[in-house]
């Protein structure tokens, strides 16, 4: 139906897009160069999309209050959890799959998540994608 | 040369797209432009999931089950959760039980339309593509805003669930829901009444009752066929046995048990309004209560380690019943052995009769419609028998064949 699909396109240009927006509306030449900009402020970027409230992002660690009982290690699917000599864990974040076992079993209530969700690094080993290295 | 009448091709579709999670042979005999054989052969990518499965302990496990597939997330770990607690005796609390089914059906919502979106696209008809995975992203964000992500939601544990579904949650639901009861008038108007589509799911791919009675299909596959078949009726699990339910089959809403594209496509769609009410009833009467039975994990850690048995998990996937097969023994923390059938294996079978005197253009449609998560038309090769040449057919070109005899249809109203 022509009307029907006339009408359905017209609609669309005023109503909210579906698609979140890219972070910059035109694709830069140099990604270092726009990261720059970035961070001396000359360069605006769209924000990341909301997140639900409960979202299963990147962990945070409380090393203080962890008292090394290793449920948390025994739990975790994807050994992303490495229980080091002075009874704490090291947490590779670039192995987590957020499934949240280590958040229900700890008793101390050390792990957490955190509604950060970008955690891409140029290496697999960047001292931010490891918690308590 | 040989005689005029061996002139039959054989063509291999398969087996492997390497984005896809099932990847499958299909051998086709054809004469001219006619299917006159097929035959399936799956196994062609074996990826050790259960031999993954069967070097952990169940808690490991849970997350890893989610992962077999993408679309039936929940329907694994479910699977997985309740043969492990068939095996050790556990009861998952009431509260749980409802807010199960309701994640089932919501994922059921989500691979429906996403199924529509894919059929609509194999005949050709990509702005429906579009549309319906932009309405499907409604109740991906639902899902999302219960279960922290949008896939593979790690809600199970062993006696319960994880997250709970509270008070002030249900809003966002009833809206999702209403949003999906407005829009449903039209997908049907697409994908029922719509000229083209029909003239291309009408009486294509048919599957007689008795084929899908012998064959032992599962799911939309055979209920399109009229075979009242669906685990959450047969054997109730979660929170089923409270609801009032009936089989979808296409004779209930006045249309002919044809078993053919058409008749799938209306039982899924059918289904979708199905789900929308078990939603809203086990919303309606969720039981207080604590969300498992297992508070205390390390307790639960002694019991895995210190208890033998066997489990067997069922449920009715959007494609069809699945099941897990699980055994534990003392003394070892890790499962003994996890076997895994699902949905799509079954339907394989149907594919057969289906395809037979199909002509090479309804071959995406045919596969799409077990719901089968391929698109694995990847490559095909037309094997000439006698000469052994070899021509090979991509999935575009698949596609486009498809396509065109959409264009065919409408213009000419031929197939
Ligand atoms: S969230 Fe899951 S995968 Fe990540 S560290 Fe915790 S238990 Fe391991
Ligand atoms: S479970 Fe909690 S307390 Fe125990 S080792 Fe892990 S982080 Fe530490």
């Amino acid at each position: 139906m022509p009307t029907q699909t006339i009408y359905t396109l017209i609609k669309q240009l005023f109503t909210k897009k579906a698609t979140n927006p890219f972070p910059v509306k035109y694709a830069p030449e140099n990604m270092h160069d726009a990261a720059e900009l970035i961070e001396k402020g000359e360069l605006e970027i769209n924000p990341p999309v909301k997140v639900p409230p409960n979202l299963r992002g990147k962990l945070e660690y409380d090393k203080e209050s962890c008292i090394g009982c290793q449920l948390c290690v025994k739990v975790c699917p994807s050994e992303a959890l490495i229980f080091k000599e002075d009874r704490t864990v090291r947490h590779h974040i670039n192995r987590c799959t957020f499934c949240g076992q280590c958040v229900d079993i700890c008793p101390t209530n050390s792990f957490d998540f955190t509604d950060e969700f970008l955690m891409a690094g140029p290496r697999k080993l960047n001292d931010d994608l490891i918690l308590n290295p | 040369m040989k005689e005029k009448e061996e002139t039959t091709y054989e063509v291999p579709i398969g087996p492997i797209h390497p984005a896809l999670k099932e990847p499958f042979l299909i051998k086709f005999k054809l004469d001219g432009e006619e299917i006159v054989d097929a035959e399936a052969r799956p196994g062609m990518n074996h990826r050790g999931i259960e031999f993954m499965g069967m070097h952990r302990n169940p808690m490991k496990v849970i997350p890893l089950s989610e992962r077999i597939c993408g679309i039936c997330s929940i329907v694994h770990q479910h699977m997985f959760t309740t043969a492990t607690e068939h095996a050790l005796g556990i009861e998952p609390t009431n509260r749980a039980r409802y807010i199960r089914t309701i994640m089932c059906e919501l994922e059921r919502i989500h691979s429906h339309i996403l199924w529509a979106g894919v059929a609509a696209h194999e005949i050709g008809f990509d702005t429906h593509l579009h549309f319906t995975w932009k309405i499907r992203e409604k109740v991906m964000d639902l899902l999302e805003y219960i279960a922290g992500n949008r896939v593979n939601y790690s809600m199970w544990t062993f006696g319960g669930v994880r997250r709970d579904i509270t008070s002030d949650m249900y809003p966002k639901v009833f809206e999702t829901l209403k949003y999906y009861e407005d829009l449903y008038e039209k997908l049907e108007d697409i994908f029922l009444d719509d000229p083209s589509i029909k003239m291309r799911t009408q009486d294509v791919g048919v599957l007689t009752k008795e084929d899908a009675l012998a064959l032992c299909g599962v799911g939309p596959t055979v209920r399109a066929s009229g075979v009242k078949k669906d685990v959450r009726i047969d054997q109730p699990y979660a929170a089923y046995g409270d609801l009032d339910l009936d089989y979808v089959i296409p004779s209930r809403y006045g249309f002919e048990n044809k078993g053919d594209v058409f008749s799938k496509t209306l039982v899924r769609l059918k289904e979708l309004l199905q789900s929308i009410e078990i939603i809203k009833t086990c919303v309606e009467q969720m039981p207080e209560g604590e969300m498992t039975s297992e508070p205390k994990k390390a307790a639960l850690f002694n019991k895995l380690e210190k208890r033998s048995g066997e489990g067997i998990g069922r449920i009715e996937a959007p494609r069809g019943e699945a099941i897990h097969y699980v055994r534990l023994v003392e003394g070892r923390s890790d499962i003994d052995c996890w076997k895994i059938r699902a949905s799509t294996y079954n339907n394989l079978a149907t594919y057969r009769p289906m395809f037979m005197g199909e002509q090479i253009a309804d071959i995406p449609i045919i596969a799409a419609c077990i719901d089968p998560c391929i698109g694995c038309m990847d490559r095909a090769e037309i094997i000439d028998v006698d000469s052994g040449e070899v021509e090979t057919y991509t999935k575009e070109e698949l596609h486009e064949l498809s396509v065109k005899k959409t264009e065919r249809i409408k213009n000419r109203g031929i197939k």
